[in-house]
């Protein structure tokens, strides 16, 4: 029975007669919070936690992962994921459990030592809840770290019509194997859906070609020309160009233009529109 | 005897549909009798349609380049008209660029492209 008698210690760790510890918690943790959650929601989110540890600690719990502590488990993870969503740090999340400890101490001044012992062992169950928060908030700052980059691909890749039969793509950002295969299978797309024989790929916003960006425009280009399409590649400013150059990368017999205007001019002379300024125009 | 394709002749151009999936045989017979109708017909330029095509595998795609190859020996040009992009893409990535084959959007424009006179691309 001495599992019992542990349970019970517990128990009474946390329920000592004529002391609110759960306000004590409350008041601990809003000061490491520095407010930024309210005081009625604080104290709301911890009594529910509070009530629910006692409650899971009369029925024996003795680990987080325990049956007993699943009351307790959805209760942290909507505390963290709150947390997460509201841009705490994982300290400032787990600082909610840990304070409890904190709480607590006053008891070991002049505990009895099954008193201590049950400090101890109530450490433990606490520790465990703590990195169970953490674990829950980094998961959800995953998720909407995920979100976010599947926004950014959405976002990021219009192809725009300059022309008849002239098409060209701004790119904006960092590119990596999964935009470029977006990008790539959009531009195609583009190509059928406007009979466009020429395209303009503007690589004026993304901010560093290495040799892997370069083959993924290479295989686009390849990839258009497959389809019957020309591609020009413009917007390359002197640093990419001397990047370019010191990686050795060839772009063999693809055009490659400085400005989008000059893609545009050359992709209209190869359509066969010919520009004439007019004398005395208006600028 | 397996099926053949026909080799539909418009003036002096000869025109290839295919319109559905390609046994290896039936594109080495295609091969030949390109090869046949080109001198038959002294055609000057080859267009082969592919706009049916959802698949191309790596034979299909060497077919391609080897009729190109063999249509420029007899002094005709070949283009390839209307590859879908997921085609292209999948080429792509079996490192098949298909050098030496002409392409066009759609037929259309592949028909115009031969009636040009050959001349070296603007850049």
């Amino acid at each position: 029975m001495a599992k019992r008698d542990s349970a019970a210690d517990l128990v009474g760790l946390l329920t000592i007669e004529g002391q609110d510890l759960a306000a004590a918690w409350v008041r601990e943790v809003s000061g490491s919070l520095g407010g930024r959650v309210g005081t009625a929601e604080l104290d709301r989110e911890l009594r529910e936690l509070y009530d629910a540890l006692v409650d899971a600690l009369r029925q024996g719990a003795t680990d987080v992962h325990s049956e007993q502590m699943s009351e307790i488990r959805a209760l942290l993870t909507e505390l963290s994921r709150n947390r997460a969503r509201q841009g705490f740090s994982p300290t400032e999340t787990a600082i909610s459990v840990f304070a409890l400890k904190r709480v607590l101490e006053p008891v070991l001044q002049d505990g009895t030592a099954d008193q201590i012992r049950a400090y101890l062992q109530f450490n433990g169950i606490l520790d465990g809840l703590g990195l169970f928060a953490i674990e829950t908030y980094t998961q959800t700052r995953d998720e909407l770290i995920a979100a976010q980059a599947e926004q950014l691909l959405e976002l990021s890749t219009p192809v725009v019509r300059l022309w008849d039969g002239v098409i060209a793509v701004p790119l904006v950002g960092t590119l990596d194997s999964a935009r470029t295969q977006v990008v790539m299978e959009k531009l195609l797309q583009a190509l059928v859906d406007t009979g466009s024989e020429q395209a303009i790929i503007d690589i004026t916003g993304v901010p560093a070609v290495d040799t892997q960006v370069a083959q993924h425009l290479l295989k686009t280009i390849v990839a258009a020309r497959l389809m019957g399409a020309e591609c020009t590649v413009s917007g390359i400013s002197p640093q990419i160009a001397q990047t370019i150059v010191a990686l050795g990368i060839e772009f063999d017999d693809i055009v490659t233009k400085a400005s989008l205007a000059d893609a545009l001019k050359l992709a209209l002379r190869r359509s066969g529109v010919d520009l004439v300024a007019h004398e005395g125009a208006q600028r | 005897m397996s099926e053949r394709l026909p080799i539909l002749r418009i003036g002096d151009i000869l025109l290839v549909s295919v319109q559905f999936d390609l046994e290896d045989q039936m594109v080495l017979n295609l091969q030949e009798d390109l090869a046949n109708e080109i001198v038959a017909k002294s055609a000057r330029g080859v267009v082969i349609d592919i706009s049916a095509l959802e698949i191309v595998d790596s034979f299909v795609g060497r077919m391609l380049a080897t009729v190109a190859a063999i249509s420029r020996v007899l002094d005709a040009r070949t283009v390839v008209v209307g590859m879908r992009p997921a085609v292209a893409i999948t080429l792509v990535e079996l490192g098949l660029s298909l050098g030496g084959v002409s392409t066009a959007l759609d037929l259309e424009k592949g028909l115009a492209k031969l009636r040009q006179p050959t001349s070296s691309a603007l850049r």
